[in-house]
C-alpha cells in the first residue's frame, strides 16, 4: 500500500433521468448562435413587426398628447381630488419601476448567483427594465403638476437659492430611480458591447458596420480584454444586486414613512422587492414567450428556461402572497384601531373588488405553476403571465386608493375614480414601451451572443466537445 | 504610398478552446510579452493559460464607489445644514439616517461608471483602428474560432522559430498579417 497508489474514484455516469437538460437545444454550434441571434437583426423586417410598431408608435403618440393636454390645462383633467391625491400616476409607477426589477434580477442577482441560463434571456430582460423604467420615470414627473418645475427635485441651483430637503423620502426616489436607470443602461451596454462587435464583424453594408463599429468601441474579443471585462462585469452585478433591493425598498418608502394606516409597516420593503420581481417575471414571460417563436429561437429560449421562470413567478408569487397574509395578520394584532380598518375596509369596503383581483391573480393563480404540466403549456403559461400583471397593477392600485380614500376622519372619505386621460395615458406608455422594445428587436443582438456560446459544451476547453483530449487538457 | 506595409505580428488560427488554450500555454511558457488571444466568448481557464495576473478593475470601481459616499453625504450636509438650513422640529439640521439613501445610490453610481470606465481604460478603449480588424479572416474571431497573436515587435519574435511553434502547438493556419 505505497503513497503513490492510485485510488480509483467510482464514478458512475448518471442515468439520462437525472442529466441536465441543455441551455442550447439540440447542441448547435458556437457559429450557429451567431447566425441565429445576429439573423433576426439582419434579416428582413418581419411581417408582423411593421403593423405591431405601428400600432405601438400611434399608442406613443397617444401617450404625448396626453401630456401635452395635461400640462396645458393642469391636473384637474385626471381624476386626482381631495382626499385621493395619488391616482393613477403613482400606480403607474410603481406598477412599471417594478416591472423593471425582473431584468436586473436575472441580470445581476442570477449572475452572482451563478445561474448560467440566465445567458438566454437576460439581454431582452435588461431591455425590458431599461424602456420599463422610463415610462415610470413619466409619471412622477407629469405627477407634480407644474411640470416645468420638476428640475426643482434635482440638487440644481434655482433662482431662490432654495435646496430639496433631502428627509423627504420622495427626494431619495430621485436618486434610487435616476441611478437605476443609469446604472442598467451602463450594465446593458457592456453587456452588449462583444456582441455589438459580432454584428459589425458580420455588417455587409457601410451604414451598418460604422454604426455598429462605433458603439463596438473596438472590441477585438483580446482575452487580455476579456479579463478585465469579466472582473467589470462581475462588479457591475455586484453593485446592481443592492441596488436593485434598494430601488423598491425606496419606492416602498415613499408609503411607509408617511404615517397613514395601511402603508405605515415595516413589512414594505422585502414585499415591495418580492412583488416587483414577481411582476417582472411576468412580464418576461409575456414578451419572451412571442418572441422566441416567431424569431426562431427556441432553441435558445428553450422550455427549460420558461420552466424555470415560472418557478421564480411561483416562489416570488408566494412571498408576496405571504406578506398579505402577515400585513392584515399585524393589523389584527397591533390592536390599532384605524389599521384594523384599513385592511377591513381593503377587502370589503368600496373598492373590495380590486382586492380581490388582486389576491386571485397574485396568490392563488400562480400557484397552478407547482404542476409541470401548466409550466410546459406555453398557452397558459402566457395567460398566467398577464394575469400576474393584471394582478400587481391592482395591488398597487389597492396600496394607494384605498388608503387614501378612506383615512382616519370619516369626514374626510372620498371615492376616487379614474377619467379618460389617465386611461388614455397609462396606455400610451405600453406604446412607448412596445416602440422601444420592438426598434431593439429590430437593430440589437436580443440574445447574448457572446455569453450563450460561453455556456455551451463545446465552449468550453475541458469538455470532448470543446477539443479536450481524453484524461485531462 | 510605396512605403511596404510594416508587418504586426504571426496570426495563428485554431478550431477549438482547448486547441487555443493548448497553444497559450506553451507560448506563455517560452517567455513572449507581446501576445495575445482572441476569442468569441471568454474562455475558462484562459486567464492562467496565458499567465494574466488578477484585474486592478476593482479599484477603479472602489475609488468611484468612495467618492459617491463622500460625494453625496458632502452634499446633503451642505445644503441642508450650511447653505440654506432647514429647521424642523429642533431636530439636528444634518442626520446621517435620511442622508444615508441618496448616499448609498451615489455609491452604486458612481462605482459603477468607475467600473465600466476603469475597464475601457484599462483596455485603452476605444479604439478607432487595430491591424487585426482589417484582416480577412479575423472577422471569424467574433464568430466561432479561436485566434493566437504574437506580434513581431516581441522581443522574442524570431520569424522562423516562432511560426514553428505556433505550428507545432497545431495551428493549420498561420499568417502574417500587416500593420
Amino acid at each position: 500500500m505505497g503513497a503513490t497508489a492510485k485510488l480509483e474514484v467510482p464514478c458512475p455516469v448518471p442515468p439520462p433521468e437525472l442529466e441536465r437538460v441543455p441551455l442550447v437545444a439540440n447542441t448547435r454550434s458556437l457559429g450557429w448562435i451567431s447566425d441565429a441571434v445576429a439573423g433576426v437583426a439582419e434579416g428582413k423586417t418581419p411581417k408582423w413587426w411593421w403593423p405591431a410598431f405601428l400600432i405601438s408608435l400611434v399608442m406613443m403618440c397617444l401617450c404625448f398628447a396626453m401630456i401635452t393636454y395635461l400640462m396645458s390645462t393642469g391636473v384637474g383633467v385626471w381624476g386626482l381630488g381631495h382626499p385621493v391625491m395619488w391616482g393613477w400616476a403613482i400606480v403607474n409607477f410603481v406598477w412599471w419601476i417594478g416591472i423593471g426589477h425582473a431584468g436586473t434580477l436575472i441580470s445581476a442577482i442570477l449572475f452572482l448567483l451563478r445561474q448560467r441560463w440566465r445567458t438566454g434571456v437576460n439581454r431582452a430582460a435588461e431591455a425590458m427594465t431599461i424602456f420599463a423604467v422610463m415610462c415610470a420615470g413619466i409619471f412622477p414627473v407629469i405627477h407634480v403638476g407644474r411640470i416645468w418645475l420638476a428640475w426643482w427635485l434635482f440638487p440644481i441651483p434655482n433662482a431662490n437659492s432654495i435646496w430639496p430637503q433631502f428627509r423627504s423620502p420622495l427626494m431619495w426616489d430621485v436618486f434610487a430611480v435616476s441611478t437605476y436607470f443609469t446604472v442598467s443602461v451602463l450594465f446593458w451596454y457592456m453587456g452588449l458591447i462583444p456582441d455589438l462587435a459580432v454584428m459589425r464583424d458580420r455588417a455587409r453594408t457601410r451604414l451598418r458596420k460604422f454604426g455598429y463599429g462605433l458603439f463596438a468601441l473596438g472590441w477585438t474579443g483580446s482575452n487580455r480584454h476579456w479579463s478585465h471585462y469579466e472582473k467589470a462585469y462581475l462588479i457591475l452585478a455586484g453593485l446592481s444586486t443592492p441596488l436593485v433591493l434598494s430601488v423598491h425598498s425606496i419606492v416602498s418608502l415613499d408609503f411607509a414613512v408617511s404615517q397613514l394606516p395601511g402603508w405605515h409597516t415595516t413589512i414594505f420593503p422585502p414585499y415591495f422587492v418580492a412583488g416587483a420581481i414577481f411582476s417582472g417575471f411576468g412580464m418576461v414571460l409575456t414578451l419572451l414567450i412571442p418572441i422566441r417563436k416567431l424569431c426562431g429561437l427556441e432553441d435558445l429560449i428553450t422550455m427549460r428556461h420558461v420552466d424555470l421562470m415560472c418557478k421564480v413567478t411561483l416562489a416570488t408569487g408566494s412571498i408576496v402572497g405571504y406578506a398579505y397574509a402577515m400585513e392584515v395578520f399585524i393589523a389584527w394584532y397591533s390592536g390599532n384601531p384605524y389599521e384594523r380598518y384599513a385592511f377591513w375596509n381593503r377587502a370589503f369596503g368600496p373598492y373590495w373588488w380590486s382586492y380581490w383581483i388582486m389576491i386571485a391573480c397574485n396568490v392563488v393563480i400562480p400557484q397552478l405553476f407547482w404542476f409541470k404540466k401548466v409550466r410546459h403549456h406555453l398557452v397558459v403559461v402566457w395567460i398566467i403571465s398577464i394575469l400576474v400583471n393584471i394582478g400587481m397593477w391592482f395591488e398597487r392600485f389597492v396600496i394607494v386608493v384605498t388608503t387614501l380614500a378612506r383615512e382616519f376622519l370619516p369626514a374626510n372619505w372620498g371615492y376616487y375614480t379614474p377619467t379618460w386621460v389617465d386611461i388614455c395615458t397609462y396606455l400610451g406608455t405600453f406604446g412607448l414601451f412596445f416602440t422601444f422594445f420592438l426598434l431593439f428587436l429590430r437593430f440589437l443582438p436580443i440574445i447574448a451572443i457572446a455569453e450563450v456560446k460561453g455556456v455551451t459544451p463545446q465552449a468550453d476547453p475541458h469538455h470532448p466537445l470543446g477539443g479536450a483530449k481524453k484524461g485531462g487538457h | 504610398m510605396a512605403e511596404p506595409a510594416k508587418p504586426y505580428g504571426l496570426l495563428a488560427e485554431f478550431e477549438t478552446p482547448a486547441d487555443a488554450m493548448h497553444a497559450a500555454e506553451r507560448v506563455r511558457d517560452a517567455g513572449f510579452r507581446r501576445w495575445d488571444v482572441f476569442t468569441p466568448y471568454p474562455v475558462h481557464g484562459m486567464d492562467k493559460a496565458m499567465g494574466l495576473k488578477n484585474s486592478v478593475v476593482g479599484w477603479f470601481s472602489f475609488l468611484g464607489g468612495v467618492a459617491g459616499y463622500t460625494s453625496g453625504m458632502l452634499l446633503i450636509w451642505w445644503m441642508n445644514h450650511y447653505d440654506y438650513a432647514i429647521p424642523v422640529g429642533g431636530k439636528p439640521l444634518f442626520s446621517p439616517f435620511s442622508a444615508f439613501p441618496p448616499s448609498y445610490e451615489l455609491t452604486i453610481l458612481f462605482g459603477a461608471f468607475g467600473a465600466l470606465f476603469g475597464m475601457l481604460f484599462l483596455n485603452r478603449l476605444p479604439r478607432l483602428h487595430h491591424p487585426l480588424l482589417k484582416h480577412r479572416r479575423f472577422a471569424l474571431a467574433s464568430h466561432d474560432r479561436f485566434f493566437l497573436v504574437i506580434e513581431t515587435n516581441d522581443p522574442k519574435y524570431r520569424d522562423t522559430e516562432t511560426r514553428q511553434l505556433l505550428e507545432s502547438a497545431g495551428s493549420r493556419r498561420i499568417e502574417m498579417v500587416e500593420d
